[in-house]
């Protein structure tokens, strides 16, 4: 017997698990992100040192994780630590992992871009105080830097949401792999079902991205309204 | 076998997915720029009907997976009488992406463009068009450059996302091996080299021109 197709969704359990699917999603970005946000800014700092093999060694792991696409550093990560380091991790795990890795390379260049967009009498003032470098730091550089950084650090976090849609590649049980356990289930009695869950889901992404990206630009026109004064 | 042997083993099956790769990348950033300028115009000279549908594709294609966006295209559309082949799927999927972030870089450039600049030109007298034409244009584009290239790198990289309609690109040339023979060091070093042979040097070729035409910054 044909359905209409967007009966699919609310047939069964099918629209609690899929939001089921959509938390795993949220989840897994919510904590690379807070892990890879702790991570960036500790890098960033170091990335504004003089130490020169330092930089090198920061600007290299950047540059990795930049050229390297993410499905590739998934795969990297899903095939390369149980076989060569024999670290089993179940996939939620590791791509929280390789996210969070991410992140930190992506984050460690906001803070950087902001640290040094600091105006230069701001530190020297700092310095004349003679306040030291963890003060100037805490108390000078970094809060300054911070309305510098929000926006694009929203903006790196509606990308990791949209990264998460890669872990169906890893096995891992997030919305799209359960929305395609529906579709197959369903098959015979809802051939347009297919349309009604992928609709869906791209509709949840929406729904999370865009009051972000929404909220970035305001931060950001704001930002340049009180800098053109 | 040997290590190396793997590797020259499947260098053939690379070189294509590579060419693959290269060349969907290729049109889907020629076809995502048109898209994008496009946009951008209809924006910066806010047509009316059409500069509200812009901006609403502008936040669909920025605000979604393009896996998901794929997914759509190639398995749902098809449910109500629109079929593509994979790979055309993959361009129309990569140039409803790349279009709208082309066009935020666009029009970040033309909003770019100093008042200073602006204002003398509405001093002397220039019309509306001619004000685009002579000023916020041919500044706004140079602005614009660093976001293209930003753009141009990330599209390259979003098709490593087409392995997942089976279109045999770098990416999914490796899975396919690494699932055919289990030697995922070898072919994950040739996968990773791939793409570094494509994005470091054009990384490099970039930020030259970045830095050529940074006379667009005038006024600022």
């Amino acid at each position: 017997m044909d359905h209409s197709g967007i009966s699919v969704l609310f047939e069964g359990t099918n629209f609690q698990r899929l939001l089921g699917g959509l938390w795993v999603t949220v989840r897994i970005a919510a904590v690379a992100l807070i892990i890879g946000l702790i991570l960036g800014v500790i890098l960033g700092v170091l990335r504004t040192f003089k130490n020169r093999p330092l930089r090198i060694i920061l600007r290299l792991y950047l540059e990795f994780f930049r050229v390297v696409p993410t499905v590739v550093l998934l795969f990297l990560f899903y095939y390369i630590l149980p076989r060569e380091m024999n670290f089993n991790l179940p996939g939620d795990q590791l791509a929280t992992l390789v996210f969070a890795l991410w992140v930190a390379a992506e984050m460690s260049d906001i803070v950087r871009g902001a640290l040094i967009s600091v105006p230069q009498h701001q530190k020297e003032s700092g310095k004349a105080i003679g306040l030291n470098r963890y003060q100037l730091y805490r108390y000078v550089l970094i809060p300054q830097a911070i309305s510098l950084e929000i926006p694009a650090t929203i903006n790196l976090a509606t990308r990791v949401i949209k990264t998460t849609s890669l872990l169906l590649l890893i096995s891992v049980m997030d919305v799209i792999n359960i929305g395609q356990q529906i579709i197959e289930a369903n098959n015979h009695t809802h051939p347009t079902g297919v349309f009604w869950v992928y609709g869906l889901i791209f509709l949840f992404y929406f729904l999370i991205d865009y009051p972000l990206s929404w909220w970035a630009k305001r931060l950001e026109k704001k930002r340049l309204e009180r800098a053109n004064g | 076998m040997s290590s190396w042997a793997i590797i020259q083993q499947s260098l053939p099956m690379f070189t294509k997915g590579f060419e693959l790769t290269l060349w969907l990348s290729f049109i889907g950033i020629i076809g995502s720029i048109i898209v994008g300028l496009i946009v951008s115009l209809l924006q910066y000279f806010k047509v009316p009907v059409l500069h509200q549908i812009a901006s609403v594709y502008v936040e669909i294609s920025r605000n979604t997976p393009l896996l998901i966006q794929l997914f759509f295209l190639y398995y749902a559309f098809p449910v109500i009488g629109i079929k593509f082949g994979a790979e055309l799927c993959g361009i129309i999927g990569l140039v409803f992406l790349g279009g709208s972030y082309m066009a935020e870089g666009f029009t970040g450039g033309f909003n770019g463009v100093s008042k200073g600049q602006l204002e003398s030109g509405k001093a002397i007298g220039l019309s509306r068009w001619q004000l685009a034409r002579y000023i916020v244009f041919p500044q706004g584009f140079s602005l614009s450059v660093p976001a293209m290239a930003a753009n141009v790198i990330f599209l390259i990289k979003e098709t490593s996302i087409f392995t997942v309609i089976a279109i045999p690109e770098l990416t999914n040339t490796a899975l396919d091996l690494i699932g055919l023979y289990y030697r995922s060091n070898e072919y994950l070093f040739v996968l990773v080299i791939g793409y570094a042979i494509i994005l470091i040097p054009l990384s490099i070729i970039l930020t030259l021109l970045e830095k050529r035409v940074r006379y667009g910054s005038f006024g600022n």
